[in-house]
């Protein structure tokens, strides 16, 4: 059951509590957050269901490698953040 | 009692009596708003976590988020690239124009997509007629990486898009089949060959009279244009001091008035001679009448933007804001105007409502 926690500049836009979720993998995991919370996910993904270009994953501490899939292994605590490349 | 919306880099100003009234969305990009009576739309583009849509439906007192249009999945392949070699994503950046015609709700996006909502914005659909024509792939970015659409205007079936940089597309069945138009723009900026080309014309901004929709003014990156022929074919004006910028507004009901806010040139985006004027038609772009009354005549590096100039409902008043934070309303069709303030942030959209 990975923790999922999200960055808290989300959380003035849209409402973003930790969550503690079923999943193998960052998608699956995100998924069944987005489940609960179905407005957030347009936050996080763009159209396409990849990583918006501005936003971070990490997974325990590594980025995850596969923006756009989100096949890396919920092996960690998974934190959704704000890259500072979007200013 | 009339309101001006004003969409600027740190949120949405509501103006009233001559005055700031309300700031929503404090400190967020606001990107574009419509309004008519209570109901207020609000694009508001959050840099990092995308482009959202809220309406409000008690004169911008609340608002709500609802849907924003989203692109279909992409079909399997390779990323789509524009003639640059930049990808084409299939996915909102930006909502760039909004417009509402009966009770369906239209909405032109960066990058190029069409969206019409029947609902409020609860749900939505993309003209795929338009998004799949083999010729979008040869739309180029203007003013952004990705080419978008700025300007949408609809009349009864009629649905005319303006693309930086596609041109002009119309539909006369309300979006299923879909032509270019254009005839008598031309670019500068393309090689001889391609001066004339109908698909690559950096369109700015369109405008038509209400009262007769088939008259169209067109601010083109290298000249202003007007139609008489719902935008088929185009006759270039003389806009003085200066026929380049981005702004242009029709007369609702007069179809020889209208006014554009000129700019030197493309890579000089600043008032001529540093002074701040709006030129104005009365006999369908034949001679144009300078305005400056009001305006800062000297050190002047305002630049209005596309949708920085607006014309109310009975064709008298005006508003223009520009990128460096300044805001002018006129009551007397342009000949003054009246300084609201010289301090606000960069205005993408002024709109009466």
């Amino acid at each position: 059951m990975p923790r999922v926690t999200f960055t808290g500049n989300l959380q003035r836009l849209v409402a973003a509590p930790p969550a503690e979720v079923a999943g193998a993998t960052v998608r699956e995991a995100l998924d069944a957050v987005f489940a609960q919370n179905p407005r957030l996910r347009g936050y996080i993904l763009d159209d396409q269901g990849a990583l918006r270009r501005h936003v971070s994953v990490f997974v325990g501490g590594e980025p995850v490698k596969d923006r756009k899939g989100l096949s890396d292994a919920a092996t960690a605590e998974i934190s959704v953040l704000q890259a500072l490349s979007g200013g | 009692m009339q309101k001006l919306w004003v969409a600027t880099r740190k949120g949405l100003i509501e103006i009233r009596n001559g005055d700031v009234a309300n700031v929503t969305f404090l400190g967020v990009p606001v990107t574009q708003v419509y309004a008519r009576g209570d109901e207020v739309f609000a694009a508001v583009g959050h840099g990092h976590f995308g482009a959202k849509l809220h309406r409000s439906r008690d004169g911008g007192a609340t608002f709500e988020e609802v849907k924003a249009p989203a692109w279909p999945p992409k079909p399997p392949g390779p990323d789509e690239k524009d003639p640059m070699g930049r990808v084409i994503p299939w996915s909102l950046e930006q909502i760039w124009t909004i417009e509402k015609s009966g009770d369906v709700l239209w909405i032109g996006a960066l990058p190029a997509g069409l969206f019409r909502s029947a609902d409020g914005g609860q749900s939505w659909q993309m003209v795929r007629a338009l998004w799949d024509r083999e010729e979008r792939k040869q739309w180029m970015g203007g003013g952004y990486d990705v080419p978008g659409i700025h300007s949408v205007r609809i009349d009864g079936r009629r649905v005319l898009c303006g693309i930086s940089t596609g041109g002009l597309w119309a539909s006369e069945d309300a979006g299923e089949t879909w032509e270019l138009r254009g005839k008598g723009l031309w670019a500068a900026y393309n090689p001889p060959e391609l001066k004339y080309d109908l698909n690559s014309q950096d369109v700015h901004r369109i405008a038509a009279c209400d009262a007769q929709p088939d008259v169209l003014w067109l601010q083109h990156h290298n000249g202003a244009f007007r139609s008489a022929d719902g935008g088929r074919t185009f006759t270039e004006l003389a806009v003085p001091p200066s026929s380049f910028g981005f702004a242009v507004a029709a007369h609702p009901r007069d179809p020889q008035t209208a006014w554009f806010a000129p700019a030197i040139k493309d890579e000089k985006r600043v008032p001529v001679d540093g002074a701040m004027v709006v030129a104005r038609t009365r006999d369908g772009g034949k001679s144009f009448e300078v305005l400056r009354r009001g305006l800062p005549q000297k050190n002047a590096f305002h630049l209005v933007y596309r949708h920085g100039l607006d014309v109310d409902a009975a064709g008298e008043s005006l508003a223009m804001g520009t990128t460096t934070g300044a805001l002018w309303t006129s009551r007397d069709q342009g000949e003054s105007w009246q300084e609201l303030s010289k301090d606000l942030p960069p205005i993408y959209a002024v709109r009466f409502g």
